[in-house]
C-alpha cells in the first residue's frame, strides 16, 4: 500500500484533502473527478500522479466536438473506401481500419497506467453518460470486429472539469470528487518555493503581496491564477527586477512590471490601469 | 452510525446515493481514513459530495453529526491531542510575543496552564475569554485577540489550521449557487435553451449519408451535403431601464450581452417600469422612435419565447390603472398590455434582479407575479436555470 500512496511531488504541492481523494481513487480503482478554477493545476495533477507513482500517462483531451466513441476507437471508413477503389488487399480485413483511442491504449498498457480525461465538461451533455459502462467495467466491445476489449490493469483515471456543464448524477456517483480551491498565501508560498527554490525571499513576498492585491481587485473578468503567478515570477526573474520595484508605495511605478503575464483580458488591463491611476491621484 | 449520517445528508438535500455510501464504507475497510477525523472528513467528502456548491451543506451536517467525536479521538491519544503540542517548538513567535509570554510566566507556564485548561474543558468552544476555541480572547486557540495568545496547531502542515476543525471553517460558503453572475455563467444557463435545427444552404459533408449512398452506389463516391446546425430558438427580450433599475444595470448588461451572443434570433425592446402600448429599441431616441406592442405581436410569431427583465418595483397603480404610467398618459392599464403579450407568447418568464426574499414586501411584485402566473424568477444562475426550464 505504502508505495502507491500519492503525497505530491517535488514540483507539485498537494493539500491533505487532494491526497485523500487521489489515494481513495487509486485504492478503490475508481475515477477521480477534479474541479477548480482554471490554472490551479488540474491537468498537472495527472502528470504528477503518473510521475510520482512511476506509471505511464495517457491523455485524452476533450473538445466540444469529441464523441465518447473516439476515446474507444474509430472506424476509418474513408480510408477503407479509398483502398477499395485502389484495389488494396488490406481492405478485406476491417480490423485494419480500426484506429485505437486513448482509452483503448490505456486498457492495453502492460503496467497500470494513469489516464487523464481532460476538460470533460467541454463535450456534449451526453458524453459522460456514454462512458458509464466503460469506466465502470473497464471494458467495451468493438462493434465492427465483434471483439471485446478488457483492461489488463484498471487504469487510474483522472477527470478534470471546468464546470461549464453539469455532469449527470449517474456519472458522478461513480467518481471520487475533489475541488481544488484557490491556494491560500501559505500554500502559495510553498508552491512558488518548489518552482523557484533560489528566489530571493523579499522578492517572493512582494510578488505574492501584489499578486493577491491584483486578485482582490473588484470587477476583474479573469482573476490571475497559480499558473499565471508562476509565469509572472519567471518573467520577473528573467528580467532581474528588484523587489523594491514591486512595492506598491512606490509612486512612480505603482503598476507592477510585466503585469501582462497576470492579466489576460484587455478590459482587465484597462480597468487595472485606471484604478492604479486613481490611487496615485489620491495619494498625491 | 454512518447510516444515520447518510440519512442526515439526504435530509439536508444532498443527493448522496447508496452506491456512494458503500464506496465510503469500502474505502474505510481499506484503511484509507486511518484514525484521524480530518482524514475521515476528506474521505467522506470526496465520496459523498460531487458538487463544490454543496460543500458548505456537507460541512454543516458533518459538524452536527460528529460533534464530540473528536474528543473521543483525543481520548485515544492521551489527555491532550498530540499534534497540538508536538509542534509547539515551531511556534512562530516574534521577540515581542516572546516577551509577552514571558510576562505570563514563560512558555512552560503557559503550556502548563494550557494542559490544565484542556483537561477542564469538555466541549467545543467559541468566543469567551477562557476556554480554548475560536474567536475568543483566551490565550489559547485561533482567531482571537489576546496578544499573549498561543496559536494551537502547526501552521505549515498543508494549510490546515487544526485549531479550528476543517469542517468548522466552512470555506465553501461563497460558492452557493445563487450568488454572482458573470456573462459566462449566464451564457451557460441560456445554452440550456438551445435547440439545434438544420437550416439554410447545404455546405457540410454528411459523412454517414455519403458512406451509405456510396455503398448503395456500388462503391463509387456519392457525396451528400447537409446545412450546418444552428440554434433555432427565438427569443424576445424586454428590458426595464431607468429608475429603480439603475441598481441592477450591471447584471442586466451581463444578461443582455450573454443573450445576444447566444441566440441568433434575438429581438430586444426596452420599457420603463412596466409594459404599456409602446416599447423602444434605442434608449437615446426613445421618445422619437417607439414601436407599438401590437406591431411586435404581429411581427414576431408565437414560436418566440418571451423573457421580461425588470424589478417590478413601482406603485401598483402603474400596473393596474389607465393613466398610471409615470411618463405618459396610457389609455389602457399595463396589466392589459402584459396580458396581450402573454396570450401572444405562451412561453414567457419574468426575471427579477431584486433578491427573492424581498419580493413579498413589494405589492407591485406580487401583482406582477400574479399576472405572470407565478412565472417570475430571480436573476441569478439558479433562478435563470429554473426559468429556462419553464421556457422549454
Amino acid at each position: 500500500m505504502s508505495d502507491t500512496r500519492f503525497t505530491g511531488t517535488d514540483k507539485y504541492i498537494a493539500t491533505d484533502d487532494l491526497m485523500m481523494a487521489v489515494n481513495a481513487g487509486v485504492t478503490l480503482q475508481r475515477p477521480i473527478l477534479v474541479k477548480g478554477e482554471p490554472g490551479t493545476g488540474k491537468t498537472m495533477l495527472a502528470e504528477e500522479v503518473a510521475q510520482a507513482l512511476g506509471k505511464p500517462l495517457f491523455e485524452w483531451h476533450i473538445k466540444s466536438t469529441t464523441k465518447a466513441q473516439q476515446g474507444l476507437y474509430e472506424y476509418d471508413a474513408v480510408a477503407r473506401l479509398r483502398d477499395s477503389q485502389l484495389g488494396d488487399d488490406k481492405v478485406h480485413d476491417i480490423a485494419n481500419y480500426i484506429v485505437k483511442g486513448s482509452l483503448w491504449e490505456a486498457f492495453e498498457a502492460d503496467t497500470q497506467p494513469v489516464l487523464l480525461i481532460d476538460e470533460i465538461d467541454k463535450a456534449d451533455i451526453e458524453f459522460p453518460n456514454d462512458l458509464l459502462r466503460e469506466l465502470d467495467r473497464m471494458e467495451f466491445t468493438v462493434y465492427e470486429t465483434r471483439k471485446t476489449v478488457r483492461a489488463t490493469h484498471r487504469p487510474i483515471i483522472i477527470i478534470t472539469s471546468n464546470n461549464e456543464k453539469e455532469l449527470p448524477d449517474a456519472f458522478l456517483r461513480r467518481c471520487f470528487f475533489h475541488y481544488i480551491k484557490f491556494p491560500d498565501e501559505q500554500t502559495m508560498t510553498r508552491i512558488v518555493d518548489v518552482h523557484f527554490p533560489d528566489l530571493k525571499k523579499d522578492l517572493l513576498r512582494e510578488a505574492l503581496a501584489s499578486f493577491y492585491k491584483v486578485r482582490e481587485m473588484p470587477g476583474l473578468k479573469k482573476k490571475p491564477s497559480t499558473s499565471e503567478l508562476l509565469d509572472w515570477i519567471k518573467l520577473l526573474l528573467a528580467e532581474d527586477i528588484p523587489a523594491e520595484a514591486l512595492r506598491a508605495d512606490d509612486n512612480r511605478k505603482a503598476i507592477p512590471p510585466l503585469y501582462g503575464a497576470l492579466l489576460k483580458n484587455e478590459q482587465d488591463v484597462h480597468l487595472f490601469e485606471q484604478l492604479v491611476f486613481l490611487n496615485r491621484g489620491n495619494r498625491q | 452510525m454512518l447510516i444515520r449520517f447518510f440519512y442526515m445528508l439526504r435530509e439536508a438535500g444532498l443527493k448522496s446515493s447508496v452506491t456512494e455510501l458503500l464506496t465510503l464504507l469500502e474505502a474505510m475497510k481499506q484503511g484509507l481514513a486511518g484514525t484521524s477525523v480530518d482524514q475521515f472528513y476528506y474521505l467522506a467528502r470526496a465520496c459523498m459530495v460531487k458538487d463544490e456548491t454543496q460543500f458548505d451543506r456537507f460541512d454543516q451536517v458533518f459538524a452536527a453529526h460528529f460533534k464530540g467525536i473528536e474528543q473521543a479521538f483525543s481520548a485515544l491519544d492521551g489527555e491532550i491531542p498530540q499534534d497540538w503540542l508536538a509542534h509547539l517548538d515551531q511556534l512562530d513567535l516574534s521577540e515581542e510575543e516572546r516577551a509577552k509570554i514571558e510576562a505570563l510566566g514563560g512558555l512552560d507556564e503557559l503550556m502548563k496552564a494550557l494542559q490544565e485548561r484542556l483537561r477542564e474543558q469538555d466541549e467545543r468552544h467559541e468566543g469567551g475569554d477562557k476556554w480554548i476555541g475560536t474567536g475568543g480572547t483566551s490565550p489559547f486557540g485561533v482567531g482571537g485577540f489576546n496578544p499573549e495568545g498561543v496559536r494551537i496547531g502547526p501552521q505549515n502542515s498543508g494549510g490546515n489550521r487544526r485549531g479550528v476543525k476543517v469542517w468548522d471553517q466552512r470555506e465553501y460558503r461563497n460558492l452557493d449557487d445563487s450568488v454572482e453572475l458573470g456573462t459566462r455563467n449566464i451564457k451557460l444557463a441560456l445554452r440550456k435553451l438551445r435547440r439545434f435545427a438544420r437550416e439554410g444552404a447545404a455546405d457540410q459533408l454528411d459523412l454517414p449519408d455519403t458512406i451509405s449512398s456510396t455503398a448503395r452506389n456500388a462503391g463509387f463516391l456519392d457525396l451528400k451535403m447537409v446545412p450546418e446546425r444552428h440554434n433555432a430558438i427565438k427569443v424576445l427580450l424586454c428590458l426595464d431601464v431607468g429608475g429603480s433599475m439603475d441598481d441592477h444595470v450591471r447584471v442586466c448588461e451581463e444578461m443582455f450581452s450573454a443573450a445576444s451572443s447566444e441566440f441568433k434570433h434575438l429581438e430586444y425592446f426596452y420599457f420603463h417600469n412596466f409594459i404599456y402600448e409602446t416599447m423602444w429599441k434605442d434608449n437615446r431616441r426613445r421618445h422619437a422612435e417607439r414601436i407599438p406592442v401590437t406591431e411586435i405581436i404581429n411581427k414576431y410569431g408565437p414560436d418566440y419565447k418571451l423573457v421580461i427583465v425588470g424589478d417590478a418595483t413601482m406603485s401598483p397603480y402603474e400596473i393596474m390603472y389607465a393613466g398610471g404610467s409615470v411618463e405618459h398618459w396610457n389609455e389602457e392599464p399595463g396589466a392589459v398590455w402584459l396580458g396581450r403579450l402573454l396570450r401572444a407568447y405562451p412561453k414567457a418568464i419574468w426575471l427579477n434582479p431584486e433578491p427573492e426574499q424581498r419580493w413579498p414586501y413589494t405589492p407591485s411584485v406580487k401583482v406582477a407575479r400574479e399576472l405572470m402566473e407565478e412565472r417570475m424568477f430571480p436573476l441569478t444562475v439558479s433562478g435563470l436555470d429554473k426559468g429556462i426550464r419553464r421556457l422549454q
